[in-house]
Order: C-alpha cells, then structure tokens, then sequence
C-alpha cells in the first residue's frame, strides 16, 4: 500500500483540492452533536469528533429509497435518481469504514444489490483515525483498524496525517493536490507506532468475543431476555444508528385515483412489532423480549456463523442513542459472568 | 409481468391463480424446484411472497394458491382473469430433490399446507421412476376446506401413489375418505423410515402432532422436511425480516430440515 505524509497545516489546501472531485460531506458539529453533511465550506468540518448521530450508511442505504415507478400499461421503471452522485465522504472513522465493509457483502452475493452498489462505486471514503471515548469498543470488536474500504485513510502522528492511499482514485487526488504529500521515512513510522500503542491503551470498554456464539446459545433460555424485553421500548432507535443494521421495509405509493405509484424501500427495526408478523395474524417474534433477544442475537451469534465475525462494530451509538440506557457491552458482561458463586 | 390466465375458487376464500409470462420466451424458459416461491406484485397494492403450486414438470404456467387475508392478497382477489401481475423469482432452496432421488417419499400437509407439497407431489408422480413408494397424507377441517380436493380424490384409485385424505368432520355426510385426525392417517400407511424422505407442510400444530410421529417412527431428523412461511419484503437475503437465527427463510429456506429447527429455537 502507498503510504505518504500531510503536513497538518496544508489539509486544507488538499480538502480545496478534494472538492474538486465531488460533493464533500464531512462530519458538522449540530446541536452539540455530529452529523455527516454537504459542507458548505470546509471550515464547517469538524475532524475531531465522537461519532456522528447516524452512521454513513444513510449514504449507501438511504433512510428511504424509490426503487421504482409503474403505470398501468407502461409497467415497471426503475428509479436511478442519485444513484451516480459523486459523493465524498472526509473524515470516516475505521469503524464505519468496516461497517460500509460489512454492509458491501450483504448487499453483495448471489443477489447483488444494484442500488447499493452503484452509491457504493460513486462515494469516495476519506477516513480518519481517533480516540475512543467512554462508548467505545472498536478494539474488542476488531474493528479499530481497517485495511480496505477506503480512498484515503489519514492517520494523525502528531504534526503530520500519514495518509494510507486505498485506491486508484485517492491516488489520483494525492496527485492532484502537486507536491504537498511527502514520503514517509522511519521515524514517521516509529511515530505511527508509538501512538497505536497509545490508542490501545486508551479504550475504557473491553467485551471478549471469542466463543461469544456459542455463550449465546447457552443462554438462550436466560432470564436478561425478559427483563431487558421489561425495559426496552421498541422505538428502534438502537437499529437506526447502528452502522451495520441494514433490515428494511418495503411498501407502495399509489397516486390518489390510479394504480400509477412508486415502491420504495425504508429503514425497518427488528425491534418493530410489526418484523415478524405476517398476514395471518402470526407474529413469529411478538414478545418485546424475543424481539430484543434476536437483535442481540442476529449481531453477535447469526452473524458469525453466516459472514465469519459479529456484524456489531464497537462504535458505541446503540449505547448512547438508548433512551432506557440497554447497554450491549454490560450484557455481553453480564451474559458472559459466571452466575454460581460457588464454582469461581 | 406474467397475465392471469385462469382463477379458480378451490375453498372459500382461496383460489388457484394460473400465471403465464407476457413474454413467451420467459413462459418457456423459467424453470423453478418443486418448494420455491416467487415474488408476486399486484400494481398499487405491494409484493408478497407465495408459493408455487404447479410442478416444473408441467411448465409454462405457474399456479398459485392463495388465500384473501392481507392487503396484497385482497387486492389479487380484486383482478379479473387477463389482468397483469409483476413476477419475481423463483426463490428459496427448494426440496432437495437430488438428495431425494431414489427413496420413499412421504407427504404430510394440514389445511392450506397443500399448497406448497402440491408441487412436490406432482414432480414426483411426473418423475415416478425417481421415486420408490410414494405416500400422501392430508388432512383439512371439511371436505369443503380441502384443497385440490377433485384432483387429489381422483389420486385415491391410482395403485401406484398412496393417497390418504382424512377430515376432521363431516358435517354433509358426503365424504367417502377417512375421517379423524391427521395424525390417524399412519395406521392406514406402511412407511419404512429408514429409507423415506418426510416433507410437512401446515399450521404450527400440524408440524407439532406430524413431527412427533416421525421422531417416534425414528426418522432421521435431516430426512424431516419443512415447509416455512415468514415475513418477506425482498426474498433475496437482504430485508431482514425472514430470518430466523442466522438463517433467512428466503434464502437458505423455506425448506429446512427438522436438524434445523432443533439448531434455531423459534423456527417452529
């Protein structure tokens, strides 16, 4: 992999050139908190932030999306409105750039996602390191670091970003912005390294995954189902900030006095009474508590045995968005604790 | 897009929707496995998934059997027949037909549980040197609940498939098969586990009563197959709301084996 520097100072100069390739989005702060929006200009960016309300994956999975329009006669058109949109995405954090990863293979297989993956082709990821605050657990969760997913990737060693180029096109902004890009030598790696060391050091949360799935399966029949399903609202807040949780709704819009309309796809919740529930009037998961049981378990079990890892990322945004504060690093604890006394 | 060629009322409330592709190259070349469903839309209602009901033994028209019951169903039952419908598919995995090839095949359906096993029973009986001894067993309230009642009735004569029809009641007295309980229907059955593949479809009670008989006979729990239903939006392993565990009904079902469902607690 390609591996510059960038002198702090001139990351502006490089984000006027950046511009030039697309429509910059970047994190802003609002209302005390971050969200990714169309820059108007870029001393709007805030690089140095928590984690922005919701993830980036608005960009690949729009909250709402019309797939097509129909009309008696003329059939099915499928919508592409936004599909080819440059979009550029600065100030990623690794964590999100490994749930975009996650989400390219779900909406990748046998049925590739054509919606997706056209957003995914057209939006160019710029990511950004940081350090974790009380909500993190990226580390626990291998999703600190990210090898893949990224145009550029900007590591802050101090007075420089050494900038780890992910693709043909990140070169090719490297490239326009002329010569401010410096080689790296050994010291700048020494540095990289010494401060790795530190952001290791500096995660407050820990949450052991290995034989995770198979605890789960143990405590299947564990009574935190039912008190959590005691607490837990059903608002789906957890899912709609959650950068890997992808279900979604499907439902017509007919136009008032014809059979002309639009369908389009939503952010669902397994969380929702209504998931699992079909037109008999069978609710396959209608209790709260096999409804918050399978969340807990589609992340941290289902996943696994499907994709080979938990889909759940360590970002910290279910646990701060709850407003019944369910915390999944203390269940993750408290499913992993030993419940007899007697036997430590 | 596919035309409504036929409808026929089976019961009251379901009927049997005969589906052909407005292009006849897609008529000729779609080709599903006996369990798979398709993504069915009705213009300014929504999508549904539903099973196939006609064997690909007997292509170029698909039927399905539905019931009115949600919005996308009421608003099919709405159409007249030359009325266009959107077709997707064909999804899901299908019976393990390969796998199937060569052994005693055992069909257990309850009520509308037919509806998916038709297509199965077909195949077979279309493919009938693939196949050993061949037993249907299917149960619904009345006679007047039975689904392909006249075809399935006409099968009790044929010596080469062993067709046990049972109802609950008779209330016409008219009914001139068995009556009882599905589960009744063993002691009219000689079934060899060892060398049979068992398919239910039905209600949850009709799986809870049929599944226990199989254990009992000492069937193989992945020679125990499994219709499901769930909720679907996308059929292809996107949406979501299929998923059971970490399987979607839509993609590695909606046929599971029994070992499956001991695997993922609340499948059945």
């Amino acid at each position: 992999m390609k591996i510059l520097k960038l002198r702090k100072e001139k990351l502006d100069l490089f984000a006027s050139v950046v511009q030039q390739f697309g429509e910059v989005h970047a994190p802003v702060e609002q209302d005390g908190k971050y969200v990714f929006k169309r820059l108007r200009r870029w001393s709007e960016a805030r690089l140095e932030y928590d984690r922005t309300i919701l993830p980036p994956k608005k960009y690949f999975l729009p909250p709402r999306e019309t797939l097509f329009r129909y009309r008696p006669g003329e059939g099915f058109a499928p919508c592409s409105e936004g599909l080819d949109q440059r979009t550029i995405l600065f100030g990623v954090h690794a964590c999100d750039i490994y749930a975009i990863n996650i989400l390219d293979r779900v909406f990748a297989g046998k049925y590739n996602d054509p919606y997706y993956q056209a957003r995914r082709r057209n939006i160019v990821i710029i990511g950004i390191d940081c350090s974790p605050d009380q909500h993190c657990f990226c580390r626990s969760m291998r999703a600190d670091f990210v090898d893949h997913g990224f145009d550029l990737f900007f590591y802050d060693t101090g007075d420089y970003y050494q900038a780890l180029v992910g693709t043909a096109l990140g070169d090719d902004m490297v490239l326009a912005s002329g010569s401010i890009f410096e080689a790296v030598d050994a010291a700048d790696i020494d540095n990289y390294k010494r401060r790795s060391w530190n952001k290791r050091r500096a995660f407050q949360l820990e949450v052991e995954i290995r034989d995770l799935p198979e605890i789960f399966e143990m405590e299947y029949q564990s009574g935190i189902w039912e008190e959590l399903g005691g607490r837990c609202l059903s608002c789906g807040s957890c899912s709609m900030v959650c950068p890997t949780c992808y279900c979604f709704d499907v439902a017509d819009d007919v136009e008032l006095g014809s059979l002309a309309g639009s369908r389009a796809r939503t952010w669902d919740s397994c969380l929702f009474a209504s998931h699992a529930l079909v037109a008999s009037g069978e609710n396959f998961r209608g209790p709260r508590a096999s409804r918050i049981k399978f969340r807990f378990y589609h992340k941290q079990r289902g996943f696994v045995a499907e994709y080979g890892r938990p889909s759940c990322v360590g970002c910290g945004r279910c646990i701060s968005a709850c407003p019944v504060n369910i915390d999944v690093v203390q269940v993750i604890e408290r499913l992993r604790g030993v419940q007899d006394a007697g036997s430590r | 897009m596919a035309r409504i060629v036929r409808i026929f009322k089976m019961v009251e409330d379901n009927y049997l929707y005969t589906l052909r592709f407005l292009d006849d190259r897609l008529a000729y070349a779609f080709r599903h496995q006996p369990g798979q469903f398709l993504m069915l839309s009705v213009p300014g209602a929504g999508e549904m998934p539903i099973s196939i009901s006609s064997s690909p033994s007997r292509p170029e028209v698909l039927e399905i059997c539905v019931r009115r019951v949600g919005r996308v169903t009421n608003a099919l039952y709405r159409l007249h027949t030359n009325d266009v419908v959107g077709v997707r598919g064909p999804y899901g995995n299908g019976y393990p037909i390969q796998e199937m090839t060569g052994h005693d095949l055992l069909l257990a359906a309850g009520g509308l549980g037919m509806a998916p096993l038709r297509s199965l029973l077909w195949y077979a009986l279309d493919h009938r040197d693939r196949f050993d001894n061949i037993t249907l067993m299917y149960g619904a309230k009345r006679p007047d609940d039975m689904l392909f009642r006249e075809e399935l009735v006409s099968l009790v004569d044929r010596t080469d498939v062993n067709c046990l029809l049972t109802v609950d009641a008779d209330p016409a007295g008219t009914w001139k098969n068995y009556i009882g309980l599905l589960p009744t229907l063993f002691g009219h059955a000689k079934i060899e586990p060892a060398r049979t593949y068992a398919a239910v479809c039905g209600p949850p009670v009709v799986f809870k009563f049929i599944l226990q008989k199989l254990l009992a006979l000492g069937f193989p729990k992945n020679r125990i197959l499994m219709s499901l239903e769930r909720r679907m939006k996308c059929g292809v392993g996107k949406c979501g709301h299929c998923s059971i565990g970490y399987k979607y009904t839509c993609l590695h079902g909606p046929i599971f084996t029994y070992w499956d469902a001991i695997n993922l607690p609340e499948m059945i």
